[in-house]
């Protein structure tokens, strides 16, 4: 039994099928990638597991509770959380305090009238963020508006925003697309030693094969909607399934 | 100090400076002069001033960190006063009890109206609020009659029972606060100047400074941060794990309890409550008070209350009498072309020149008065640094001319 258990999940958009029969299973304290070619579906099936879009059948179990029917803020309460393929950071807000929210959520809860107490005096909770800030190279930059950072620093920001929730599991949607090539690297060197450090279970969409080669240990290839092949990445390269999914078009 | 930093105490004592000596900031013109006019320092406009600046302060804590813009805000402010009115006729004069009620009964429709309100986000919950407010308006008008007197609106009876105070022998009673008169007022002379101390203003400036003290509170909390969040991305709050329906609705009834507030201190200061106190264009001032002042920001809707108030009072009483008088140094057909001229904006015309004003603030100043307040700041600031060099600049351009 994994962490995640994604069983028969379907999602039509009108006319188009654009998950079709999924099953998935990412195994605790594991690095699961999710690849496939652009529309095969892979951010519709993060989609189903936040409680953005809702399946039309099929089941997901996190952590042995099922997932479906739940708003977003209860399944972050869970232990899941999600970067975006596009960053979704609050962007009006001091780089700081996007960091010090989520650890005001982990720590009170989806609600509480905390008006009569002061940001300032949260020592620790600006300690944490500040600590995570520092983890992903962005002290320097914690007091700056966050829309006016670069692509590839709101995506760390993003980063650092799920990873102070420590989470039990993370959803990354292509989370170096943007990035250059040195920051790229530091992304997996950060993800590397979360993953060392604590436990986490982590699933990753990815286009960028370096980074699926240098973090996965599980990978499943989605096409049209559907899986094609779970295997670990040794056994993925050169995959006849795999080469017709990301070629199959080309020969047509 | 006050659990406040530095900055915020400075300006909470600014602001307290500048609301005790009001009496006398606000009379800057002899009594008797040809600028008496524009003296704002009279109990009753210093009242409104106070008690607009709490519901503007209020509204501020909705609109100006979550972003949700209310267009019924004046529902509550109407049922503050009616609570209020309801408290003078049935127990007692005092202004206390009233002003409870005011804020409790305030706060409770603000749940129901916020609770559904708030199912929808931007336009559709400006109109919904904005429903809501017309509905109450003409509930307060016609259904509701028996409660709210209807046209003529809710006043005092030699007939209500207020029990707590006894049978009042005479005429009306008034409002008062264990005593005190709201309407007593001192009045100092010093040389030309004329200067009121009312105690119903004192009494509405003491809960405004309060009222104040507890918006930068908020605005400081992790709550105010959450509040901001949602104006930020809602979105991204709610994939981190936090629920902002119960953030948006504390706000609401949180602003709602403010213009409560409002409105039970209207009452107090004249006790009487009609149904135009909830019409749309009451909902509509306080938008205008908060974006033209600066919303979001702790001191603009103070401002701005202050601002559209004085235009109001003073503005509208200019006449063409005392424009003649003005300009009665020019040749005949010019003073009566400048009158002329003028004539639109004054009077019966204050509107015209506070919408004109309020374009060129949205305009120039999308922060509002506060961000025209902190350039005028900076660039004098600059020029203080500056000013060896431009001066020796200027200096050097001299001696090149000549
Ligand atoms: N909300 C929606 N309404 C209608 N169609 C949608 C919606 N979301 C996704 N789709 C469609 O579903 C298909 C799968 O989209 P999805 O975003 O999941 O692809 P993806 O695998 O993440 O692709 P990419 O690599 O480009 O991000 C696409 O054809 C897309 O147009
Ligand atoms: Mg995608």
């Amino acid at each position: 039994m994994g962490i995640l258990e994604v069983k028969g999940v379907n999602k039509r958009f009108g006319g188009l099928q654009a998950l079709g029969d999924v099953n998935l299973s990412v195994r605790e304290n594991t690095v699961h990638a999710i690849i496939g070619p652009n529309g095969a579906g892979k951010s519709t099936l993060l989609n189903c597991l936040v409680g953005k879009l809702i399946p039309d059948s099929g089941s997901v179990m996190f952590d042995g509770q099922s997932v479906l029917g739940r708003k977003p803020h209860e399944i972050n309460q869970m232990g899941i959380s999600r970067v975006f393929q596009t960053p979704e950071i609050f962007a009006d807000l001091s780089v700081l305090e996007n960091v010090m929210i989520p650890c005001f959520a982990r720590r009170d809860g989806a609600f509480r009238l905390h008006a009569y107490e002061t940001v300032r005096k949260e020592a620790d909770i600006r300690e944490q963020a500040e600590a995570m800030l520092a983890d992903v190279n962005m002290l320097d930059k914690r007091n700056m508006i966050a829309s006016s950072l670069s692509r590839g620093d709101k995506r760390r920001l993003e980063m650092a925003m799920c990873l102070v929730q420590s989470p039990k599991l993370l959803l990354l949607d292509e989370p170096t697309a943007g990035m250059a090539r040195a920051d790229t690297n530091n992304t997996i060197d950060l993800l590397k030693e979360i993953k060392a450090k604590r436990d986490i279970t982590m699933c990753i969409i990815e286009h960028d094969m370096h980074v699926v080669f240098s973090l996965a240990e599980r990978i499943t290839v989605l096409a049209q909607g559907t899986p094609l092949v779970e295997e670990t990445p040794e056994n993925i390269k050169g995959h006849p399934k795999v080469r017709e999914a990301y070629l199959g078009e080309a020969q047509v | 100090m006050l659990g406040l930093e530095r900055k915020d105490t400075l300006l909470m004592f600014a602001v307290a400076f500048i609301t005790l000596l009001a009496p006398i900031i606000l009379n800057p013109f002899p009594a008797g002069s040809a600028l008496a006019q524009f003296n704002a320092g009279y109990p009753d406009l210093m009242q409104r001033f106070v008690i607009f600046g709490i519901f503007a302060i209020g509204f501020n804590i909705l609109f100006g960190l979550t972003g949700y813009l209310s267009f019924g805000h004046a529902a509550f402010l109407g049922i503050g006063s009616y609570s209020a009115v309801w408290m003078f006729k049935l127990l007692s004069m005092n202004v206390i009890p009233a002003i409870l009620l005011s804020i409790i009964m305030a706060g409770l429709f603000a749940l129901v109206i916020g609770f559904v309100s708030l199912r929808r986000s931007g336009i559709y919950f400006s109109i919904l609020t904005l429903a809501f407010a017309q509905m109450s308006y003409n509930l307060a008008y016609s259904v509701l009659t028996p409660v709210t007197n209807g046209e003529t609106g809710l006043q005092l009876t030699l007939s209500d029972p207020r029990i707590l105070d006894g049978a009042s022998s005479g005429g009306l009673p008034v409002t008062s606060l264990f005593g005190a008169e709201m309407r007593d007022t001192t009045t100092l002379y010093v040389g030309p100047w004329t200067w009121d101390f009312s105690v119903g203003y004192y009494f509405c400036a003491l809960l405004m400074l309060i009222a104040f003290y507890l918006s930068v509170r908020i605005f400081r909390s992790p709550f105010g941060m959450m509040l901001r969040a949602v104006k930020s991305n809602q979105q991204r709050m709610n994939y981190t794990g936090l629920n902002s329906r119960p953030y948006t609705l504390a706000a609401f009834v949180i602003s709602g309890m403010y213009a409560g507030l409002a409105g039970g201190l209207l009452a107090a200061m004249d006790p009487l409550a009609g149904a135009d106190r909830m019409q749309w264009t009451a909902s509509g001032e306080v938008v205008l008070m908060t974006i033209l002042g600066g919303a979001g920001t702790l001191i603009g809707p103070v401002l701005g209350a202050g601002f559209i108030k004085y235009f109001e009072n003073i503005f509208s009483k200019i006449n063409d009498g005392i424009l003649h008088q003005w300009f009665a140094f020019m040749p005949d057909g010019l003073e009566n072309f400048m009158v002329t001229v003028i004539h639109p904006f004054i009077g019966k015309g204050w509107h015209l020149t506070l919408g004109i004003m309020f374009m060129l603030v949205v305009i120039f100043l999308p922060g509002g008065l506060v961000e025209g307040a902190q350039r005028t700041g900076r660039l004098f600031r600059r020029r203080d640094r500056n000013a060896d060099h431009v001066e020796s600049d200027a200096a050097r351009q001299r001696a090149a001319a000549e």
